[in-house]
């Protein structure tokens, strides 16, 4: 892409070959580049696709019929069905807060929601049973009053909030300072309110990133492990989300029905890909009719 | 409508934006405010927007004798013109035109005929009936800013609020926007209050212009009074080219470089340090020295012939730099050229005592 494009604004009748490398050190580049990609990303991919396949397609289905299975997979939709709102809501929030307002501990804040990024997710497990767990800072007084956290879905979905939180204020907070206040504005001396601004103004111009913000969540939400499985307790057809499943299937040979519930995963983040492909397409295309305009106006 | 403001003040941290500024405009006038960058000229306009508050304390801001201070920016009925358009990206030419309509409540919004009438009404005055269906990255800088004008006025705001509207834009479509905007106001007569830095336009299409510095007021006058009676050094210095002399005034002659001009009879009390100016149109140069009129000595340095007036560059016998700007005619039948000797007469100064 940058090498075109600098060719393109080179001046006619200079060599274009003079900022290429020799033949053989690009095909020896791109070769790397494409081994690496393909050995380390589509293979596997096939993989679990072929193996989730390999006694045919009857096969393939009755792996998610099983008690076990239906189990993990309703309780891995219904922690993400939880989680990817209220972190859709913390996220615009968040992200409308830092990018459109000065306030004092700002920076804290960025640092703080980039928190979950920066600790293992065992360790976000272990904060939540130190915190809610039996022997915990709040577990005892909650369980008197009948309320279980820890080895429940109460505790996956919060495990899974902590892990999922940044996901949707990153994709934001650039978006929303580079697109600073004046269209809100705007919109306010029109007469509009602030929550018709929001609507109508705001959320329009985020909806790509927040679209894609939301699918991460969404990926990361149904595919977390460590803090999962730290507050989880295994218990089979209860607290058993689709990747714990997994790993219990695939630690009794049960080859077929790992790879099966992993190819549910694999296809979502084939999703995610294609829906960011897809994102990139369309900003490159705005950015192109950007730069048109751009020159238009200076030309004219 | 009118507007006015009262001991307007604002403070941005330790900077000091606003200092106890009062305005007020006339119903139906079209006011510049006119100053250099960070003189408080685009707060004020913000503050009567109510996008600002002002510091709390005394200050009022009136529309109409009605005061505005507490009232929310959306509830103001002013209509603001964004120096870099703020179109709403999203939404094509026509649907930013009504979204002022469009969001009004549901018991004062009006119906959808009425909406697309008004709208094709303003897309006729901007001249862009054929691009309702256009999005604004598919239009020009200016016919951008003429949008964001008729989105602005399908409110019939009270009052019209412009900042640096025309500030984006390149010098050609810039000139044809201002004479445009001017004629526009002649025909709508909205009050209007515009904030430029370029003083050619505030001149030109102003009925009144304000100049503010270092967030105060300098003066407030039309655009002849502000640029041939100017109230300060700095409205002298802001508005125009001018050459600036350090001079002494004593017994009814001021003496500045090496010459003395006799003042005239009621300014000859005036006494002390003095700073004289003089336009460059007023700078009149001949290659002899003139009898009995008080002339500097100077020597040519650089000549500019391109434009209705030929401009001059000058140093004066002291290693003073000083423009002159001569007519086409007198500059051919001088016959001066660069490096050449020539005598320079003020033909009419300014002074200011301190």
């Amino acid at each position: 892409m940058a090498s075109l494009n600098s060719s393109k604004t080179m001046p006619l009748g200079m060599p274009i070959t003079s900022n290429r490398e020799a033949a053989f050190i690009r095909i020896l580049l791109i070769g790397i580049a494409l081994f690496f990609l393909g050995m380390f990303l589509v293979m596997p991919l096939i993989l679990v696709f072929g193996y989730a396949f390999r006694d045919g397609f009857a096969a393939y289905l009755s792996s998610f019929t099983s008690g076990e299975s239906l189990a993990a997979i309703k309780l891995t939709l219904i922690t993400a069905a939880i989680v990817v709102p209220l972190n859709t809501l913390f996220g615009v929030a968040a992200a409308w807060a830092i990018g459109k307002f000065e306030f004092k501990g700002k920076t804290f804040l960025i640092t703080l929601i980039d928190l979950p990024f920066a600790v293992s997710p065992i360790i976000a497990g272990l904060i939540f049973v130190l915190l809610f767990g039996s022997l915990g800072f709040l577990g005892p007084w909650l369980l008197e009053r009948n309320f279980q956290i820890i080895f429940a879905t109460p505790g996956i979905v919060i495990a899974t909030m902590f892990v999922t939180a940044p996901f949707v204020v990153r994709e934001l907070i650039p978006l929303m300072q580079a697109q600073g206040n004046e269209q809100e504005q705007a919109a306010l001396t029109l007469g509009a309110s602030g929550w018709k601004t929001f609507w109508l103004v705001t959320l329009p111009s985020i909806k790509w990133g927040l679209i894609y913000g939301i699918i991460l969540t969404n990926a990361r939400a149904m595919g977390e492990f460590g803090a999962v499985s730290v507050v989880s307790g295994h218990i089979r057809g209860l607290t058993n989300t689709m990747p714990l499943h997994i790993e219990i299937l695939y630690n009794d040979y049960q080859m077929t029905a790992a790879f099966a519930v992993a190819s549910l995963l694999a296809f979502l983040a084939v999703i995610t890909l294609v829906v960011r492909l897809l994102i990139e397409w369309k900003n490159s295309r705005d950015n192109a009719l950007a730069i048109r305009e751009a020159q238009q106006e200076y030309q004219s | 409508m009118s507007i006015e403001i009262r001991n307007i003040s604002k403070t941005f941290g330790a900077f000091k934006a606003l200092d106890d500024v009062s305005l007020s405009v006339g119903s139906g006038e079209l006011v510049a405010l006119l100053g250099p960058s960070g003189s408080g000229k685009t707060t004020i306009l913000r503050i009567i927007a109510g996008l600002e508050q002002p510091d709390s304390g005394k200050g009022e801001i009136l529309f109409n004798n009605e005061d505005m201070g507490e009232k929310h920016v959306s509830s103001r009925g002013v209509g603001f013109v964004f120096q870099h358009y703020a179109l709403f990206r999203h939404m094509s030419v026509f649907e930013n035109i009504a979204f002022g309509l469009n969001v009004k409540k549901r018991a004062e919004r009006p119906d959808k005929g009425y909406i697309r009438a008004k709208v094709q009404e303003l897309l006729k005055l901007i001249q862009l009936e054929d691009l309702a269906g256009r999005y604004p990255h598919q239009l020009s800088g200016g016919q951008r800013q003429r949008v964001a004008l008729a989105r602005a006025l399908a409110v019939e705001p009270k009052v019209l609020l412009l900042d640096e509207p025309f500030g984006a834009l390149d010098a050609k479509v810039r000139k044809d926007l201002r004479t445009w905007l001017r004629n526009l106001h002649d025909k709508l007569h909205v009050t209007s209050l515009f904030v430029t830095h370029d003083q050619e336009e505030a001149l030109e299409v102003a009925d009144r212009v304000v100049i503010t510095n270092l967030g105060k007021i300098e003066q407030v006058g039309t655009p002849d009074e502000v640029f041939h009676h100017p109230a300060s050094e700095f409205v002298m210095n802001f508005l125009g080219d001018v050459n600036t002399f350090h001079g002494r005034i004593d017994e009814g002659t001021v003496s500045f470089n090496s010459i003395e001009i006799p003042l005239s009879e009621n300014h000859s009390q005036r006494k002390g340090q003095a700073t004289v100016f003089i336009r460059p149109y007023d700078v009149t140069i001949d290659t002899t020295k003139p009898a009995d009129l008080p002339a500097l000595e100077a020597k040519v340095l650089r000549i500019n012939a391109a434009g209705a007036l030929v401009r001059v560059e000058l140093v004066t016998d002291l290693g003073k730099n000083l423009t002159s700007e001569i007519s086409q005619e007198r500059f051919s039948s001088l016959a001066i050229e660069v490096g050449g000797k020539v005598y320079v007469r003020p033909r009419h100064i300014r002074i200011f005592t301190q």
